[in-house]
């Protein structure tokens, strides 16, 4: 067991990365598990930048990383309202039925 | 050391694991459990890092703020009657393969990046240390945040508040047929339009609502 370091964390951050856009492409069920899948994505942005900023010593990655979290909360709660109105109005939110813009 | 790695890889493969079960399971209300799961592993690998205050604000901002505001709209949505199985139609499930393989490429690249800064040799020399080891990571966090960042600081709480004025704005509705409080009717109303002052005569009595 080798010591844990810069390494460990980034493939960790590619690993759920990745994941993140796996759940994107593959999702058939409703919209809420992409924004999901988004929210996993900006997670793995932010072990990236915490892990650098550790490892480097410096402490812009975790500032950065507090505004990553502002804008991914932000992100949510209008994706939700989006969500919400577009379900009052059309009565489904599963992704193939999603289809008004055409495209 | 070695308790380093073991707490590592402990949390690590719960967050992956819990990662994948996010995309994968069917239904939408444990899709939030695991992405909670995932928050609170991540969290715990950040605290063990080192970044204390940021692995606390992801617990609050995270599990204790967007977990529940999906899992409110989950279960508002009444998505679990509708059918969840994996591959719908013969049609939607063409551009799958696609997706795969662009995932597994995201995947190899940011290893390769990986690589990249692993076996660069000077790579550790860059530890000017601008964090001070006197101070901890709260303080060290906030002597740059209101100072350096101060700028950058204020523009993200006012996307805050554009997002939740827009959030509002989205999602409220005039419901017809409920019967509220007019805050401009009341307030507007005068002594000439409410009261009427008039002469009685005797054993004459006044006609209410002529």
């Amino acid at each position: 067991m080798t010591e844990i370091g810069l390494g460990h964390y980034l493939t960790l951050g590619a690993v759920i990365f990745s994941i993140g856009t796996i759940g994107i492409f593959l999702n058939r069920k409703n919209i809420i598990v992409i924004l999901m899948s988004i929210e996993l994505i900006l997670l793995a942005v932010n072990i990236n930048l915490v892990s650098f900023s550790i490892f480097l010593g410096d402490i812009a990655g975790q500032v950065f990383t507090l505004f990553i979290l502002t804008v991914a909360a932000a992100e949510a709660a209008i994706g939700l309202a989006i969500i919400v109105v577009y379900y009052r109005n059309s009565g489904t939110i599963r992704v193939e039925e999603i289809d008004k813009l055409k495209g | 050391m070695i308790a380093h790695s073991i707490f590592f890889y402990f949390f690590s493969i719960i967050a992956v694991v819990s990662a994948i079960m996010v995309t994968v399971s069917k239904n939408t209300v444990h899709s939030v459990f695991f992405l909670i799961l995932d928050f609170i592993s991540i969290s715990c690998l950040f605290i063990m890092i080192g970044a204390e205050f940021l692995g606390m604000m992801m617990l609050i901002v995270y599990v204790g703020a967007v977990a529940v505001l999906f899992l409110f709209v989950v279960m508002m949505l009444n998505v679990a009657q509708q059918k969840n199985q994996w591959f719908a139609s013969e049609e939607s499930s063409k551009h799958i393969p696609v997706g795969l393989i662009i995932s597994i490429l995201i995947f190899f690249e940011l290893i390769i990046v990986i690589g990249g800064w692993k076996y660069k040799p000077d790579l550790f020399d860059l530890n000017n240390s601008i964090t001070n080891a006197s101070v901890n990571n709260t303080q060290s966090l906030g002597q740059v945040l209101y100072t350096d960042y101060i700028h950058v600081f204020q523009i993200s709480g006012m996307i805050l508040l554009v997002a939740m004025i827009g959030a509002i704005v989205l999602t409220f509705r005039k419901r017809e047929g409920v019967k509220t409080q007019s805050y401009l009717k009341q307030i507007s109303r005068e002594r000439s339009e409410g009261v009427e002052v008039l002469d009685v005569e005797t054993n004459k009595g006044v006609k209410i609502d002529d």
